[in-house]
């Protein structure tokens, strides 16, 4: 009697925790699959030699991403060769904001040479299942026996406005310790963006 | 002599006339100057100034506190209604600031034109904090970061409400009510 009402406490927390939404650092994640700019589905479990993957939901029109453009291609072309591509999303609601249609994605991504997978999240399910609050914000998984787990999750760095000023870089301190097999000291930041444009 | 006394007559004349060309110009120019807007103060804070101000006050104060940036358009679209809040609350103990998070490099160029033009009456300060991640979480445990975010605080009770997200009027008018 007792273990039951235990595993109904546990099941009405974890009920709970679903209810909130998002995932947390240490949670395990299914696989991620959607439109990428290139036409072609992309699906991070097709990725056989990743050893796993820096999510980030971004998009067009913020400033905030477009900042971060530059530093997210830098990321692509230091992390990919070593096992972990970056995988960027745009939740958006293009009713909302026309700017981050497909369509533009496309012209952006060319634009920019964009050096990564652009995925499209048409009906938010993604940004919704991993509890995104901003663009742009950052996941990073890997790939472990028992699946792809969450090893940090927030800003890219401390200075929006320079990449020359920026003291903590937070991302590449996570995956420099993920790469060393280390735990990732600083696993959560916050960091001010864009609301992700939800559907109304 | 008769000469002289014109001569002298003459300057006499041009005094007067000037100095009442002279006040003419002054009272133009008070004329003038009630007209001109006035000039609107756009103070800068440090997190740890605002702090002080907001967040560790005790005082009598019920502060509305929004975080805007004049690149954010739904913040921007929000702005109307925080103006209306505030003219509402105008000479109460409810006090509005708006907190704006543009960069420092953007307070001439971006930040006070936008002010001017916009006339807004509300409080604005810019907040020169860039690293977010340590502040963030001092505002609102649960906030993310995203804006437009809104923080209602009663300095006396220490009660706090938060929207995180586009707010209106109606809704900060219900939400003070729960903790006044």
């Amino acid at each position: 009697m007792k273990k039951m009402m235990m595993s109904l406490v546990l099941l009405l927390c974890s009920a709970n925790l679903i209810m909130a939404g998002g995932v947390k650092v240490g949670d395990k994640v299914s696989n991620i699959k959607l439109k990428n700019i290139d036409g072609k589905m992309y699906s991070l479990e097709e990725q056989k030699s990743a050893k796993g993957f820096i999510v980030i939901f971004t998009c067009n029109h913020c400033p905030f991403s477009v900042k971060y453009e530059d530093r997210i291609i830098a990321l692509q072309n230091k992390y990919e060769k070593l096992g972990y591509p970056v995988v960027a999303i745009n939740p958006n609601d293009v009713k909302r904001v026309p700017e981050d249609s497909f369509e533009e994605m496309i012209v952006r991504a060319r634009e920019k040479q964009f050096n990564f997978p652009y995925l499209y999240d048409e009906t938010q399910a993604v940004a919704s299942r991993f509890g995104a609050a901003r663009t742009p914000h950052v996941f990073i998984l890997n790939k472990e026996k028992s699946g792809l787990m969450v090893k940090y999750i927030g800003a890219i760095d401390d200075n929006v406005e320079s990449a020359k000023e920026v003291n903590s870089a937070y991302v590449e301190n996570a995956m420099d310790e993920i790469l060393a097999g280390k735990v990732v000291t600083q696993s959560a930041t916050k960091a001010i963006g864009c609301t992700i444009k939800w559907k109304e | 002599m008769n000469e002289k006394l014109k001569a002298d007559q003459n300057k006499r004349a041009k005094g007067a006339f000037e100095r009442m060309m002279q006040s003419i110009l002054m009272l133009m120019w008070g004329v003038l100057l009630c007209f001109v807007p006035k000039e609107r103060d756009v103070a800068i804070y440090s997190f740890e100034q605002l702090e002080q101000r907001v967040l560790k006050s005790e005082s009598d104060t019920l502060y509305v506190i929004n975080f805007w940036a004049t690149w954010c358009k739904p913040c921007v679209e929000e702005l109307p209604e925080l103006e209306a809040f505030n003219k509402e609350h105008e000479g109460s103990l409810v006090k509005t600031i708006l907190v704006s998070l543009d960069f420092r490099s953007a307070y001439e160029s971006k930040l006070l034109p936008f002010v001017e033009a916009k006339q807004l009456e509300s409080e604005v300060l810019l907040l020169d904090a860039k690293d977010y991640n340590s502040w963030i979480e001092k505002v609102h445990k649960k906030w993310e970061g995203a804006i437009p975010a809104t923080l209602i605080r009663n300095a006396k009770s220490g009660q706090s409400r938060f929207v995180d997200g586009t707010t209106t009027a109606i809704e900060l008018n219900q939400l003070i009510k729960q903790i006044q």
